[in-house]
């Protein structure tokens, strides 16, 4: 095969694009060492990243045709702190929070390979709580905004009716995600700490063996959920 | 499968470039929240959070999701696709413009009023 070419630090890997060309063309595996929960993953996420797309377009397309002032999510969001209004000050803690989450997973992901037991369990733990405060700020802003502004789907007081329909759908999907991932995160976790990996114990859904794979798997998730709040704060919140 | 015994290990990476991405997401999310803080209005404002963005999602694609350390095919198969949302945007922003001047046109007089 395209023996020849390989670089001497990177076994079993042509670089660039002669690498594109040789792994489409060798009419088996595409992604050659690419584990498959991986690659599902990553094509799960690719879909999950057009629904998102699509949601964050038609919030594009309604703010962008609405003859009606939108309201400013900078006042809206704001919070009275210290004897003063300080804007967006509460997305911006959940920002931080989710990022610092980010960062947990990842080393989590670091320590499985090392076999690292007690890490991995701890930083999935941790990662999980930093989610669960996450969800927790944003039942908080939901109440908030349900209760003391009068948002809702179809009004508000403050100005275009579309704001309330895009951001609950936005938000809330997003929301539901990071639960998800929640909950995956304590499973997993559950998982590492219990020795199923290093066993290679069955799964119980589906009856692969365990490996530290999964958990970068977890990452993978975890982390577009990261990513997937980037752009809804600079689209939604910032704009 | 035979190769498997290869990357058995998986993405092994020191533990210090996570830890710098992270620092630099801190500040990245520090400086786009900063933009609204100082209240920047118009371009300025706007390629400001566009700027931040795609620093904040390249870095988190890249170093956090080990995109730059995979396979050219699983590069391509994953990160092109998305670029046919920019022609969804382009088509969208068209019909949001021409509903605008619609309703601008057959809703309201010189006055825009609400209700």
């Amino acid at each position: 095969m395209a023996e020849s070419h390989m670089l001497p630090g990177v076994p079993g890997q042509t670089p660039g694009m002669r690498g594109l060309v040789s792994d489409w063309a060798s009419d088996q595996m595409a992604f050659k060492n690419v584990p498959w929960g991986k690659a599902m993953m990553w094509i799960f996420l690719l879909s999950d990243t057009f629904i998102f797309s699509c949601f964050l377009i038609s919030y594009m397309t309604v703010r962008m045709s609405t003859v009606e002032p939108w309201p400013s999510p900078s006042e809206v969001f704001a919070l009275h702190l210290f004897g003063r209004d300080i804007p967006l000050i509460l997305i911006a803690i959940m920002t931080f929070i989710l990022i610092t989450s980010s960062g947990t997973m990842a080393m989590a992901v670091k320590f499985g390979y090392e076999k690292n037991r007690t890490a991995t369990f701890w930083l999935l733990c941790v990662t999980a709580l930093f989610g669960a405060t996450f969800v927790g700020m944003q039942a908080f802003e939901w109440t908030k905004l349900i209760v003391e502004e009068g948002v809702r789907p179809w009004g508000n007081p403050m100005g275009a009716a579309q704001f309330g329909a895009t951001f609950f759908m936005i938000t809330g999907f997003h929301g539901t995600h990071v639960s998800i991932g929640v909950i995956f995160l304590l499973i997993i976790a559950f998982k590492v700490r219990r020795g199923d990996l290093d066993d290679e114990r069955p799964g119980f859904l589906t009856g692969r063996k365990g490996r530290y794979e999964i958990v970068e798997t977890l990452g993978l998730y975890w982390h577009f959920v990261d990513l997937v709040w980037v752009f809804i704060f600079a689209f939604f919140y910032l704009w | 499968m035979s190769s498997q015994a290869v990357h058995q290990e998986g993405q092994q990476h020191p533990i210090a470039i996570y830890l710098w991405i992270w620092g630099l997401l801190f500040v990245l999310s520090a400086m786009s929240y900063m933009v609204d803080y100082l209240e920047f209005q118009g371009y300025l404002r706007w390629s400001l959070i566009i700027i931040f963005m795609l620093l904040k999602a390249g870095l988190i694609v890249a170093v956090f999701m080990h995109m730059m350390w995979e396979r050219m095919a699983i590069i391509c198969a994953i990160l092109i696709p998305p670029g046919v949302i920019l022609i969804l945007i382009a088509l969208m922003a068209w019909e949001a413009e021409y509903t605008f001047l619609t309703r601008l046109l057959f809703f309201e007089g010189p006055t825009i009023v609400t209700e």
